[in-house]
């Protein structure tokens, strides 16, 4: 498992607040202004691209994700916002025929090296993807499976399961129904499980693709509120199509368009702008942001 | 009303009235065959059943399943040999068959390269395996048994190995269907959590497959135990004994009908008919157990 190197398994550590010095940035509205490029990211892209086959997917991007900020990928359909995201845990190894060059680093490390084990590093990226996907079996199984798949270390594993869940504010709800299946659960409660999966196994960073686009209002909320409150133990990079979700969560956004090729025609998607949020919603420096970002307000 | 929509609405209710195209002769003939094919098929299967059933009505008594085929007893020769080896065969294919399908399904599923060309040529295979005549895999067993050093091959060991390789493939297919329908949201929440492929399909996909697989493996075992092309080229023949062990000499439910219906004696026939009818409803069980255990665990996601 831990074919991770050494030096970036010793700063994943299992437990978030690990890393010693930590920079607390004021989250929401700031008082203090964010620096305008995060200056301790805990992972960074470097000229990635990435390729299904002959297409070329992502062209050249850079980015870097700042600690215990909440870092949102908006853009038009098809601009590959879930490629660069599923590259930062290697779940595009999973799709056969994809290919990634350039450099995804986490806390330095690349973990497109070769002696890197994909398995490793998902244990310290999460992930959360767009159709709430609980296992078919307890909820109480569902949030332990990711602690006794990895063999973690746990002292209880009931207690894992209650932080787990409270962490994902759901423990309230089900706190009497451990042992019923998961996919009794609403859309709603099912994606919050599916959060509280991802936090049971302590990550660093969590990614996740459009979670709310399957949830009403009410449930969107909910995650919303969730997500602001995870901030403070976790990264997160989120992909979102709501311009307003995107302003009311994230620090930073990053605009991702898709350019047609002069000579094949291929769409291959690119990065137009990164900013603070507020920047990118109320001064953006391109053209092609300010166009998407108004579109989509009227 | 004006006059004009009231033609508009008499146009219409021409058009929709009147002589309908799927009434006229030629349809009328058609159809007419389509009910001829059915009821065809049905009639000519339902009449040979219940021929069976009335030929061996005097017969469905206990001794018809506790005794053993008896030359002086005509009237009380029974089918016990035949279902207690039916039964043993079936297990023991069972256990042949079971661990080896699922292994070969979710090695093609979750582990091979589905592109390459050595997969596809096992996927070819497996379709046109399906669909090998019976008596090739008893063939198959006898050189197994020979090459195992077994002078005598019609022991349990044998016809199990005949009738697993003649449903593998069943096994096979079914498992991959039922592997198949796992949606990959499953697979993928469960890599993104740090489990492994082999973690992943132990934990989760397998799982959720098992009322597809027992599906697949009901139904496999239910056109083996009414074989007897394979068993017979492995010689399995008469036995007064109950099997106790694999290497027990062993005979088959259809090998007992086989024979005994080939007897010129009455009662034999007769007996024959009831085990006929015996064999039937166990197939149609396992059948229903397989309908049930489909439409009841099966998950639609
Ligand atoms: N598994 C795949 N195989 C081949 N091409 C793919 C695959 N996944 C995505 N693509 C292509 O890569 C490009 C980027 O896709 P991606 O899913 O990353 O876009 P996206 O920005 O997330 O879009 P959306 O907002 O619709 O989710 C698209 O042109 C898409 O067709
Ligand atoms: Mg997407």
């Amino acid at each position: 498992m831990s074919k991770m190197p050494a030096e970036a398994t010793a700063n994943g550590t299992h437990t978030p607040h690990s890393e010693a010095p930590m920079t607390t940035f004021v989250s929401q509205a700031g008082h203090e202004p964010l620096p305008k490029l995060p200056p301790d990211p805990v992972m960074e892209t470097k000229a990635l691209n990435v390729f299904y086959g002959d297409f070329h997917a992502v062209h050249d991007v850079d980015l870097a994700f700042g600690r215990n900020e909440i870092t949102a990928l908006i853009g038009p359909s098809g601009c590959g916002k879930s490629t660069v995201l599923r590259c930062l845990n290697r779940m595009n190894d999973l799709v056969p025929g994809a290919r990634v060059e350039g450099e995804v680093t986490y806390h330095g490390q690349n973990i497109y090296a070769k002696d890197v084990d994909p398995i490793a590093v998902r244990t310290h990226i999460g992930m959360v993807f767009q159709k709430p996907n609980p296992f078919p079996k307890s909820i109480y199984d569902n949030i332990a499976y990711g602690p006794r798949v990895t063999g973690m270390k746990v002292d209880s594993m009931d207690d894992l399961v209650e932080e787990a869940l409270r962490g994902a504010a759901l423990w309230d709800e089900v706190k009497d129904k451990l042992k019923q299946s998961a996919i009794g659960l609403s859309g709603g409660q099912q994606q919050r499980l599916c959060i509280a999966r991802t936090i049971a196994t302590k990550p660093d960073v969590i990614l996740m693709d459009e979670p709310c686009s399957a949830l009403d209002p009410i449930a969107t909320a909910r995650i919303e509120d969730l997500m602001l409150e995870l901030k403070d133990d976790y990264t997160i990079v989120i992909v979102t199509h709501n311009m307003q979700q995107a302003a009311r969560v994230s620090d930073r956004t990053a605009f991702f368009t898709a350019k047609p090729d002069k000579t094949t025609g291929n769409r291959t998607g690119q990065l137009v702008e990164y900013d603070l949020t507020n920047t990118i919603f109320s001064n953006p420096s391109d053209q092609r942001t300010e166009d998407y970002i108004s579109g989509r307000f009227g | 009303m004006s006059l004009a929509t009231r033609t508009a609405s008499d146009a219409v209710t021409a058009s929709l009235t009147g002589k309908s195209k799927d009434r006229d002769v030629r349809s009328m003939v058609f159809l007419g065959a389509l009910w001829f094919s059915l009821f065809f098929g049905v009639v000519v299967l339902l009449a040979l059943i219940i021929d069976t059933a009335i030929a061996g009505a005097p017969r469905f008594d206990l001794q018809l399943f506790t005794e053993y085929e008896s030359r002086i007893n005509r009237d009380g020769t029974g089918f016990r040999a035949g279902i207690l080896g039916s039964v043993w065969l079936m297990a023991t294919t069972a256990l042949m068959a079971i661990p080896l399908g699922i292994g070969a399904a979710v090695y093609l599923e979750e582990f091979a390269d589905k592109k390459s060309r050595v997969a596809r040529i096992i996927e070819i295979n497996l379709q046109n395996l399906a669909a090998v005549p019976s008596i090739i895999y008893g063939m198959l067993a006898v050189a197994i048994m020979g090459l195992l050093g077994y002078v005598y091959k019609g022991i349990v060991l044998g016809g199990a190995f005949a009738l697993a390789l003649l449903i593998l493939p069943v096994v096979i297919i079914t498992t991959r269907e039922a592997i198949r329908a796992v949606p990959s949201d499953i697979r993928h929440g469960s890599l993104a959590l740090g489990a492994t492929v082999w973690q992943t399909t132990w934990r989760n996909t397998l799982p959720s497959a098992v009322p597809g697989i027992a599906t697949g493996t009901i139904l496999g075992l239910s056109r083996a135990i009414g074989e007897a092309a394979p068993l017979l080229i492995l010689g399995l023949a008469t036995v007064r004994d109950d099997p106790t062990g694999i290497e027990s000499k062993v005979t088959a439910l259809p090998i007992q009908i086989y024979n005994l219906s080939a007897m010129s004696q009455l009662e034999y026939q007769v007996a024959a008919s009831a085990a006929i009818i015996v064999l039937l409803v166990l197939i149609l069980g396992m059948n229903a157990l397989a309908i049930f255990i489909r439409n009841k665990f099966q998950r639609s996601w």
